[in-house]
C-alpha cells in the first residue's frame, strides 16, 4: 500500500494516459453484442426456437469478452493492438447480429421461414449435429479424394508435358481441347459411366483440380531460366537430377497458382455433386433441407461450407508459404 | 610447354539459324598451362562466350577438337567449374544449399557426409561468406551472390575455373575486392582459370596472358600478350608499372586501334 502511495502521482498520470488508450471503438462492440443479448431475452420471439436462451447467453459472454478485453488492453500493448485492429469488425457483427435478431425473431419484419433468425441457425448446430456432422464428413472425405487423386495427376502430367516432348505433342492437343470445358459438364456421363455415384463425383473433383494443376505446372516447368539448367550441366547432372533438382522446385511457384485454381474449381464439382447425385455430403443436406422447408438447417449448412472452403484455402496459403518461403512479394491470405 | 592442361584445337563453331548459318568462331587455337591464369578479352558479339561455353561442353563446338589433361571435350562436366556472369544461383535454396548441392553431386563419392558439410563451409569461408550460410539469395547483394558462385565452382575442385564476365555486373569497388579475393585463392589453391572480361585492367591485373579476340562473325584469336608481371600483385603498386603499362597499352590498341568494334558509338 505505501508503496503505491509513493508512486502516486506517476500511477494518476499513467492512468489518465491509458483512459485515452481505452478503446472506444471496443467498448462500443461490447454494448452491440449486449444489445442484442437483452433483446433476445427480453422481448418474446414471434416464432417458435427452442434455444433463444442459450444464443443470448452467447451473445452476453461475447459482449463481456469484448468489454474485458477493452478495459484490460491499455496494460497490455500485444492485446491493445488486436482490440484496436478488431473493435470495427466486433462492432459491425454485433449491430448486424442486434438487427438480425430484431427484424426476425421479434419484429416478424423479415418473411419466415425463409430468413431464420441466428439461435434458429444455432439450433440446428446442437439439436441436429449428428446429421449435420456426418455430412460435413462425408463431403470432407469426399473432396480430400478427389483433390488429392487430381492435384498428384496434374502434377506429374505437368511434369511430363513441360519435360517429354513426346509427352507434349500427344497431350497438348487432348488438353486444349477438352480443358475447358467444366468438369460439371461431365456429370451426367460420369454418373452413369461409373459404378457408383461416389466413383463418379471423385473424378469429377479430380478433373477439375487436374485441369489447372496440369496447365500452370507445365507453364513452370517450361519457365524455368536456362541458366538454372546449365548450372546443374556443369556439376555433371542427368536428367532425373534436373527435374528433380531444378524443374520441379523451380517451377513451384507456378505448381501452387494450378492448386489454387483447382482447389476453387473443385468446391463447385464437389457442391453440384452432392446436390445432384450423391446421397450424403453438405450439398445433399442442403438439397433435402430445402425439400423440407427447412431453411435454418440450410443456412446452417451453407455456413459450414464457407467455413470449410476458407479453411482449406487458408491451410493451402500456410503450405505454400513455408515451401516458397524464398519467393519474395508473395500475396499474404 | 611440352604437354599443355587444356588445348584448344582448330575449334571453329556455326550455328544454324532461321536466316542461315552464321560462323561465329574460326580456327581458335590455345594451350594453357596448369595453373596459368589467362583472359579472354574481346567487343561483344565477338564470340568470347561462346568460346567459353564450348570448354564448359555447354554448347558443342562443329569443329575441331578440345582436351582437357588429356580427355576430349564432348559434354559438361563438374572438372570445368563455371562462374556465370548472372551468378545463377537457385533461389529457393540458402548460400549453403547452393553449394552444398554441388559438393553433394560432385563428391558424395568421396566424401561422407560429414566431410562434405565442412568442405561446403570451408570453400564459402574462403570467399568470406561464412557469416551467411543460411541466408537466401534475394536476400544477399550482387557481389556476394557472386562470392558464393565462386565458392560453388571451387568447392567442386575443377581442373579449369571458367569465369564468364563475373564482375560485370558489379560497381567498381565490390569489384577490385573481388578481384583480389580471387587473386588470393587462386594464389593459394594454384587453380587454372579462364576469365571473360571486357574490362582492360581486370584482364591485366588478373592474367599470365591476355588472349585478344577479333571482331565477330569468324571471330579468331587476333594476338596473346604475355603480362610478365610477378605475383602477388597488387593493384596500387602495379599502376606506375612499365610491364603492367606496356600490357595495358598493347590490349587497347588492339582493342581500339586493330578492332575498333564497327558499331561502337
Amino acid at each position: 500500500m505505501t508503496d503505491i502511495l509513493a508512486d502516486a502521482p506517476g500511477r494518476e498520470a499513467d492512468f489518465a494516459a491509458a483512459l485515452k488508450d481505452l478503446s472506444f471503438t471496443g467498448i462500443l462492440a461490447a454494448s452491440a453484442f449486449a444489445a442484442a443479448a437483452a433483446f433476445s431475452l427480453i422481448w418474446d420471439d414471434v416464432g417458435d426456437w427452442g434455444r433463444t436462451r442459450e444464443f443470448a447467453l452467447i451473445l452476453a459472454g461475447v459482449a463481456a469478452g469484448l468489454f474485458l478485453a477493452s478495459v484490460l488492453a491499455p496494460w497490455h500493448a500485444g492485446l491493445a493492438a488486436k482490440v484496436t485492429h478488431r473493435a470495427p469488425w466486433a462492432l459491425a457483427l454485433g449491430l448486424f447480429f442486434a438487427a438480425w435478431e430484431i427484424t426476425t425473431a421479434k419484429f416478424n419484419i423479415l418473411p419466415q421461414p425463409f430468413f431464420p433468425p441466428p439461435q434458429a441457425i444455432f439450433e440446428v448446430f446442437t439439436d441436429d449435429f449428428a446429421k449435420l456432422g456426418a455430412s460435413i464428413l462425408a463431403s470432407v472425405k469426399l473432396h480430400a479424394t478427389g483433390y488429392a487423386i487430381g492435384a498428384v495427376a496434374g502434377f506429374l502430367l505437368g511434369v511430363s508435358i513441360g519435360w517429354s516432348r513426346a509427352v507434349g505433342y500427344w497431350a497438348h492437343p487432348i488438353l486444349r481441347f477438352v480443358g475447358p470445358l467444366p468438369a460439371t459438364a461431365w456429370l451426367p456421363i460420369a454418373f452413369f459411366v461409373f459404378p457408383t455415384s461416389h466413383s463418379a463425383s471423385v473424378f469429377l473433383i479430380a478433373l477439375a483440380t487436374a485441369f489447372p494443376t496440369t496447365v500452370l505446372t507445365w507453364s513452370g516447368i517450361a519457365a524455368v531460366p536456362s541458366a538454372y539448367y546449365d548450372i546443374a550441366r556443369t556439376l555433371g547432372a542427368n536428367s532425373r537430377f534436373l527435374v528433380l533438382k531444378v524443374a520441379i522446385p523451380a517451377a513451384l511457384p507456378h505448381v501452387f497458382v494450378g492448386l489454387f485454381m483447382g482447389l476453387g474449381s473443385s468446391f463447385a464439382v464437389l457442391v453440384v455433386a452432392e446436390l445432384l447425385g450423391v446421397k450424403a455430403g453438405l450439398g445433399w443436406y442442403l438439397q433435402w433441407a430445402q425439400g423440407w422447408a427447412s431453411y435454418a438447417n440450410m443456412y446452417a449448412a451453407l455456413l459450414v461450407m464457407t467455413v470449410l472452403c476458407s479453411t482449406l484455402m487458408t491451410i493451402l496459403f500456410r503450405l505454400r508459404d513455408r515451401v516458397l518461403s524464398w519467393q519474395k512479394g508473395i500475396v499474404k491470405w | 610447354m611440352n604437354r599443355p592442361y587444356l588445348q584448344i584445337d582448330n575449334v571453329g563453331m556455326v550455328f544454324d539459324t532461321a536466316k542461315g548459318s552464321f560462323t561465329a568462331l574460326v580456327d581458335v587455337n590455345l594451350k594453357v598451362a596448369r595453373g596459368e591464369v589467362i583472359s579472354i578479352i574481346g567487343h561483344s558479339g565477338c564470340g568470347k562466350s561462346t568460346l567459353l561455353n564450348i570448354v564448359a561442353g555447354l554448347t558443342r563446338n562443329t569443329s575441331g577438337v578440345l582436351l582437357l589433361d588429356g580427355k576430349e571435350i564432348d559434354s559438361p562436366g563438374p572438372d570445368r567449374a563455371v562462374v556465370f556472369q548472372n551468378h545463377s544461383l537457385l533461389p529457393w535454396l540458402s548460400v549453403y544449399g547452393n553449394v552444398k548441392l554441388a559438393v553433394d553431386k560432385v563428391l558424395s563419392a568421396r566424401m561422407d557426409r560429414r566431410q562434405r558439410h565442412d568442405w561446403t563451409v570451408h570453400n564459402l569461408e574462403l570467399v568470406g561468406m561464412g557469416h551467411a550460410l543460411d541466408k537466401r539469395p534475394h536476400e544477399i547483394s550482387g557481389g556476394m551472390k557472386q562470392r558464393v558462385g565462386i565458392a560453388r565452382a571451387l568447392a567442386m575442385e575443377p581442373k579449369v575455373l571458367l569465369m564468364d564476365e563475373p564482375f560485370g555486373a558489379l560497381d567498381a569497388l565490390t569489384r577490385a575486392t573481388l578481384q583480389d579475393t580471387l587473386m588470393d585463392i587462386q594464389a593459394k589453391l594454384g587453380n587454372t582459370v579462364i576469365i571473360i572480361t571486357h574490362d582492360v585492367d581486370e584482364a591485366v591485373l588478373l592474367s599470365d596472358r591476355i588472349v585478344m579476340m577479333t571482331n565477330g562473325p569468324s571471330a579468331r584469336i587476333g594476338e596473346i600478350c604475355e603480362v610478365a608481371l610477378p605475383r602477388p600483385r597488387r593493384r596500387l603498386e602495379l599502376t606506375e608499372n612499365p610491364e603492367y603499362l606496356r600490357a595495358r597499352g598493347a590490349v587497347m590498341r588492339f582493342l581500339y586501334e586493330r578492332q575498333r568494334h564497327p558499331k561502337a558509338a
